[in-house]
């Protein structure tokens, strides 16, 4: 049984974070696309996770839940802590307090014999399934071209043959232009292309759950544009839940239905973007913001 | 003074020599090879015994000195119940002592693999395994290569002690014909030409996969 | 046959001889394979062609040939052309002079990773080359060099067996004489390994100190 509900000592603990969690959300603007009389299973909760590295501590008893489909844009000051949330998502780092759940299943405990007990490897592979992850600086195999970047994975985890591997390959190095490019290998690329690659090969695995992270940080600003409008694409066209980490504000504003402002590891502001822009809740959410414009930013 | 007919044909001796040079070099860096790989994985083991036994074999057979070892193989292992003939003994000491310095260099080259690629691996939920065998291996092979190029050379140079345990290689044959003529000049500037061409084909072919397999990689540090 | 304990403490004075005679040797021949490896290097960074390519190719040539077969060259080849060599004055040359070529790599290596604008500065204060050497580029070449020279000693201290082949009674020499005396090897051998195993340890951890002292020095 992988239910949370089995999890009674847990769910107890956890319970009233989680109901302030959802209070919060009732006072912002609803997503257009979901019902709100009907309760989801939310496909990410975060319940009272803590991470921290022997006695510094990057987040404390955090609480929040994102609904299927929801696109996410995390959003804050250096070190807030928002690349830990994806980092954890994924499972590059371990929770050290609290428990995440996916689709209402534990990511980082499971039950064996009984027992609840830390996540094992393979507990780990078959949640990890789920999520796809596209990082800042790409993280592309040098020594594979690019379609086998792409490929690799999908025939390694047995999900398809070569031969389908291969089309849905092609059919993503199409969705972000690079069809030409299929048999170069990474170094012969520019930043933008290689970002791009790195989105398909991150999309080939079908995740429920992507996660963005800062992904435009490391390129060249004439070369950001290309990556956006494919995650712009991609927002439109799919159903998946997108969480993306950004400093880019004019573009988490036209990406997300929901922002979460981080500050030292807790959330301070959570609501839709128009909400979050113009009139943030709290005065540091608006120091954050003015800061970002005199650095020259639009938003 | 000899003819040089006689020149010539101990010449031919000693040069016979080469083909047990070449046997104890081939053997002795295929053994080393294997073993490091072996020892330099274990070295990054998550089990505290395999990483335990790896280091002890690389300290042993480190910090002994190759010559002891190659006598302990020859004149202790029989002691043991296990006879070994010559180019056995040579292989076998001169094997796992390579196979001791090519482990750090191994683990060396695994670890230097960007954290970067071992992230992505586990983004694309690749198993332990997998990840190694066609990621992270795969990239830390070229950085092994110049390194094991150069003990695959301290290989060969090895070779020569095992003249003293009787294998009749370069070194042995030489030795042969000064005792037996009282020629010194010939048998030893034979061989140490010889060594130098071995040592100098062995080079060229490092070099040539060294460029061979890093394609890809060239312009990454860009 | 097993193991004698009555064997092994009756060889033990004859092998502690050894250890000496191989202490000795390892400390003199390091002395040398540093005096001219360090000429090496210094011959391989000259700008004058006819001292920088014999150079390079003697010390790629003795880098690529067995150490057994250079001492036997010394030994066996040389009196044949009126030069006579004791086996200890061989053995010390031809180790030297093998592990000079190795220590003149790190010594090269040193010598340039000191900036170029080092180089400029000595000039345009205007010292000699001997004073550009000595005052500028090797006080601050050598300090970083220090842990990979002390791993070439106690390679040069582990292949001091290899001594025994030209007649020296060093550790492993008096061991060989005992073993064939008494046809026994396994005490003498596993002693000598035993003694071998604890130098090296220890002087590797020797080195590891000095490492991290180096690096704390730098910051």
């Amino acid at each position: 049984m992988t239910s949370s509900s089995s999890y009674s000592g847990l769910e107890e603990a956890s319970s009233k974070p989680h109901l302030c969690g959802a209070a919060k959300r009732g006072s912002a603007a609803v997503p257009h696309h979901s019902n709100p009389d009907r309760p989801e299973t939310p496909i990410i909760e975060f319940r009272e996770v803590g991470k921290s590295y022997g006695t510094f501590t990057i987040l404390d008893k955090l609480s929040f839940s994102v609904r299927p489909g929801e696109h996410l844009a995390l959003i804050g000051p250096s070190g807030s802590g928002k690349t830990t949330i994806l980092r954890l998502l994924m499972t590059l780092e371990t929770v050290t307090a609290g428990e995440i759940l996916i689709d209402g299943r534990s990511l980082n405990r499971e039950e064996r014999s009984g027992k609840i007990v830390q996540a094992s490897e393979a507990h780990l592979r078959r949640m990890r399934a789920e999520i796809g992850m596209v990082f800042q600086h790409f993280n592309l195999f040098p020594h594979k071209t690019v379609l086998e970047n792409v490929t690799l994975a999908p025939v390694l985890t047995s999900r398809l043959s070569k031969e389908e591997a291969k089309n849905r390959a092609f059919e993503l190095l199409d969705k972000v232009g690079l069809t030409n490019k299929a048999d170069e290998y990474p170094a012969r690329l520019s930043g933008g292309q290689k970002q791009r690659v790195a989105i398909a090969r991150a999309l080939a695995l079908q995740p429920k759950i992507l996660l963005l992270d800062e992904i435009t940080s490391a390129l060249d600003p004439e070369l950001v544009e290309e990556v956006l409008s494919v995650i712009t694409d991609l927002r439109n066209e799919t159903n998946m839940t997108m969480l993306l980490v950004t400093h880019e504000m004019s573009f988490a504003k036209d990406f997300a239905d929901r922002v979460l402002f981080f500050e030292q590891g807790k959330i301070i502001e959570d609501g839709p973007p128009a909400k979050i822009f113009q009139e943030p809740d709290h005065e540091r959410t608006r120091s954050f913001l003015r800061k970002v414009i005199a650095a020259g930013q639009r938003v | 003074m000899e003819s040089f007919d006689s020149l010539v044909s101990y010449a031919w001796f000693i040069l016979g020599g080469a083909a047990a040079t070449l046997e104890l070099t081939v053997l002795s860096c295929t053994l080393g090879l294997i073993v490091s790989l072996i020892a330099g994985l274990s070295l990054l083991s998550k089990k505290l015994l395999v990483r335990w036994a790896a280091r002890t074999y690389i300290e042993l057979f480190r910090g002994t000195s190759l010559f002891v070892q190659l006598f302990a193989a020859y004149f202790v292992l029989p002691l043991a119940g296990i006879p070994l003939s010559p180019i056995q003994a040579g292989v076998l000491a001169i094997g796992l002592n390579g196979g001791a310095y090519g482990a750090e260099v191994v683990r060396a080259a695994i670890q230097a693999v960007g954290n970067d690629q071992r992230e992505a691996t586990i983004a694309l939920n690749l198993t332990r395994w997998q990840a190694m065998r066609w990621i992270i291996f795969p990239q830390a092979v070229p950085l092994m290569l110049p390194t094991f190029g150069n003990l695959a050379i301290e290989t060969m140079k090895a070779t020569a002690i095992a003249s003293l345990i009787s294998v009749s290689e370069l070194t042995f044959q030489a030795q042969m014909v000064r005792t037996q003529t009282g020629g010194t000049a010939l048998p030893f500037i034979t061989i140490l030409i010889t060594y130098l061409a071995i040592a100098s084909m062995m080079m060229a072919l490092v070099r040539w996969l060294e460029r061979r397999l890093s394609r890809g990689l060239v312009s990454v540090r860009t | 046959m097993s193991w004698s304990w009555a064997f092994a403490l009756e060889i033990l004075p004859a092998l502690l001889d050894g250890l000496i005679v191989t202490v000795k040797v390892t400390l003199i021949s390091s002395v040398f394979a540093l005096v001219v490896g360090l000429s090496f290097a210094i011959a391989k960074a000259s700008r004058v062609t006819w001292v920088r390519h014999p150079v390079l190719l003697a010390t790629e040539g003795i880098r690529r040939t067995p150490l057994l077969v250079q001492l036997y060259f010394l030994f066996y080849v040389l009196p044949d052309f009126g030069v006579l060599l004791s086996p200890l004055t061989a053995g010390i040359i031809g180790l030297g002079l093998h592990y000079a070529t190795y220590t003149s790599e790190v010594f090269r290596a040193g010598i340039e990773s000191v900036p170029v604008g080092q180089w400029e500065a000595a000039t345009a204060t205007n010292l000699s080359p001997y004073h550009t050497w000595t005052h500028i580029i090797l006080p601050q070449a050598l300090p970083p060099m220090i842990p990979a020279l002390g791993n070439y000693v106690i390679a040069m201290f582990k292949e001091t067996p290899i001594l025994s082949a030209i007649t020296i009674l060093d550790l492993m020499g008096e061991a060989l004489a005992q073993a064939n005396f008494n046809y026994r090897y396994l005490e003498p051998i596993t002693l000598v390994a035993l003694g071998f195993l604890i130098v090296s340890l220890c002087s590797a951890a020797i080195i590891k100190i000095l490492e991290a002292r180096l690096r704390l020095e730098n910051g």
